[in-house]
């Protein structure tokens, strides 16, 4: 009989103790966060207690919280033209915070920028555990790497570094695996515009490929939107927020 | 001079055997692999980054051109996320049809799979007689979404539309002759589910053949059995999952242990190899189309005996019809909102999985509350089968990559998303 989620969680807490920085249980699912520090301890915990038998590394998530809750479009108030709502045209999802056109800066509290995000999988026991962990620092994002614990952990590493340029220490062989060869740049982090940066084509002159400055604009059909739906809101916050 | 005996060979990108765009950097001794470093990304469209700058509904599409042979199962894993974030169930209806072409899926990807183990390893019949039936069932994707592989069929709320009550059929023209039009035509003569119903009967010698040439065939059996063994221990370290991992003799499918949708109402068997090799991936496979067939047989059960919406009726969620929308005022507000903005998700993370032909496919999201993911990771299957291709063929023949490729099940649109 596989445990509850509120099982799990106390199971967790108890094989960890001080390890766990933040628990939360939310959608029946159970999620961790571990300080850089104590990552390959308490995931060595999670795999060998008898109780956890965390068997399975399903993947590695990288994730750049960079522009986490900004949106393109005011939707608190109604502007006083009527029109013009919509934000201008410089943010994420249009041009990517830095880069060739970089108008913003990044404003993210340090080392809370990149986060690994763990999805532990226990066949034996049947149940599912994600581990959170964020990188100290957000110029060079640094985490142990945790492939003696589980093989699988080699590719997604690699992939979470070609992508966010997460570095993991200890990996056996740090290389790119999505990108092209001797791409520049970690394409999923936020400040990377979606249409990159250079394109590519075969130029008949020199005879070769040549790699030359994007000549598309960037646009976005959707702008990205965040309301305030009541019917998510959390009570319980919603009263911290009136007192 | 000292003589030389290892050296690099350069599998692929283009290659038939590579079922897709894979570098496979070799290194010989002689005609046995020393190492193998599997150079993938060749296919790398950036999906996950894609879908951050659309509302979630727009990148349904590309889900299914991601695992490309089995396309609704990857819609699947996205919907039920959503789903999951959002708080909704689909309508019981919604349930069995996803089941239905889950298993439907599951068929088509195997079929594939068989026919291109086989032309691989050298038994070219196979693969005529796998791709005629997969073309029926094509034509049930087409017959419900309008597409034949890519259907965006799965939507958040239930799928897109109710099962056709008449089968389409097809027409003579002047290539055509008439007699050969009502042979196409007979078991298209009633409902979709009757012609699904005609298909399950005639499956069973389909597969019944496809063993006959091979199950017991010495050249193939010379090129499975004992190829690539992998333990339950290092199937485990290696994040397997699927048959790769049941192959292995670890008894672990989702729809069986974490069940979804409508899965714990169905009564199937779940095969489980016991050598660990291509042979008993293969013997696994085989039964697997078996059993889909026998969860497809439920589902015609009750979808023919219940009726009942296969959509919510949330247009928060889900858009009105088209006539609601030109009589009601509030329809056509729904209507316009979901199509210009979409709908916002609640702020937090989830983790969907199902058990996709190959493995275990998983969507992890996380919203910030906006109309649009502001992180999907997509936990394909054979990424993962694919990292574990040094430690299979090491020690193997040259021939063997082929083989441990057709027993993997690769298909690059999953790898490299």
């Amino acid at each position: 009989m596989p445990f509850s989620a509120n099982q799990l969680l106390e199971h967790v807490q108890a094989a960890l103790g001080e390890k766990i920085a933040r628990a939360e249980l939310a959608y029946g699912e159970v999620e961790i966060e571990v300080a850089p520090d104590d990552l390959y301890a308490a995931m060595q915990t999670l795999r060998d207690s008898e109780m956890l038998a965390f068997d399975q590394l399903l993947d590695i998530a990288g994730v750049d919280y960079a522009a986490y809750g900004q949106d393109e479009w005011i939707t608190d108030e109604a502007s006083n033209t009527g029109f013009s709502r919509g934000v201008d045209g410089f943010t994420t999802g249009r041009l990517g915070l830095t880069g060739i056109y970089g108008v913003q800066s990044i404003e993210s509290s340090t080392g809370r920028r990149f986060a690994a995000v763990y999805h532990l999988l226990s066949v034996k026991r049947n149940h599912r555990l994600r581990v959170r962990c964020y990188a100290a620092d957000d110029d060079m994002p640094m985490l142990d790497s945790i492939v003696p614990l589980w093989s699988s952990a080699n590719w997604q590493e690699r992939e979470a570094f070609d992508l966010y340029g997460i570095i993991f220490d200890g990996h056996p062989d740090l290389r790119r695996i999505l990108t092209d060869y001797g791409f520049v740049g970690h394409p999923f982090r936020k400040d990377f515009p979606l249409i990159g940066n250079v394109e590519v084509r075969y130029d008949e002159r020199r005879g070769r490929v040549v790699y030359e400055p994007v000549s598309i604009e960037p646009r976005v059909l959707v702008p990205r939107v965040i309301r305030d739906d009541n019917r998510y809101a959390d009570p319980a916050a919603e009263g911290a927020k009136d007192a | 001079m000292p003589e030389i005996n290892s050296y690099t060979v350069n599998f692929g990108p283009q290659h038939p055997a590579a079922h897709g765009v894979l570098r496979l950097v070799l290194e010989m001794e002689g005609e046995v692999v020393r190492r193998a470093d599997p150079h993938i990304g060749l296919l790398h469209r950036a999906t996950e980054k894609l879908a951050e700058t659309k509302p979630y509904n727009q990148s349904i599409g590309y889900m299914d051109r991601l695992d490309y042979v089995s396309m609704m199962c990857n819609e699947h894993a996205y919907v039920l996320a959503i789903e999951k974030l959002l708080g909704i169930t689909p309508p019981e209806r919604a349930q069995y049809i996803r089941v239905m072409f889950d298993e439907i899926t599951r068929i088509l990807n195997h079929l594939l799979w068989i026919g291109a183990h086989g032309l691989d390893v050298g038994a070219m019949t196979v693969f005529l007689y796998a791709f005629k039936e997969r073309e029926e069932l094509m034509d049930c994707y087409e017959a419900v979404s309008g597409a034949r592989m890519h259907a965006t069929y799965y939507r958040p709320g239930g799928v897109y539309r109710d099962l056709p009550k008449q089968m389409p059929k097809y027409r003579s023209s002047e290539y055509r002759k008439d007699k050969d039009v009502e042979r196409m035509n007979a078991a298209r003569e009633g409902s979709m589910l009757d012609f699904i119903e005609a298909f399950c009967d005639g499956f069973g010698s389909t597969i019944d053949e496809i063993e006959t040439l091979l199950t017991d065939n010495r050249i193939w059996k010379q090129r499975l059995v004992d190829v690539a063994v992998v333990s339950p221990e290092r199937a485990l370290q290696l994040g397997f999952t699927g048959p790769m991992l049941r192959g292995s003799g670890v008894e672990w499918d989702l729809r069986r242990k974490q069940p979804y949708e409508v899965y714990d109402r169905m009564d199937f068997e779940v095969p489980v190899g016991s050598n660990g090799d291509c042979y008993d991936r293969y013997l696994v496979r085989m039964e697997e189309l078996r059993q889909s067939v026998r969860i497809i047989r439920q589902c015609i059960d009750w979808l023919r005996r219940n009726d009942g919406p296969v959509m919510l009726s949330d247009h928060k969620v889900v858009p009105p019809s088209r006539e609601e929308m030109k009589d009601d005022m509030e329809s056509l507000i729904h209507h316009f909102k979901l199509f210009t903005e979409g709908y916002c998700t609640p702020a937090g993370e989830v983790y969907a999985a199902v058990e996709a032909p190959k493995g275990e496919f998983g969507a992890y999201i996380v919203s910030d509350g906006a109309n649009k993911p502001y992180r999907l990771k997509l936990r394909a299957p054979g990424f993962a089968h694919m990292a574990a291709m040094d430690e299979m063929v090491k020690g193997h023949m040259l021939a063997d990559v082929v083989t441990v490729m057709g027993t993997m099940d690769i298909v690059f649109g999953e790898v490299d998303r």
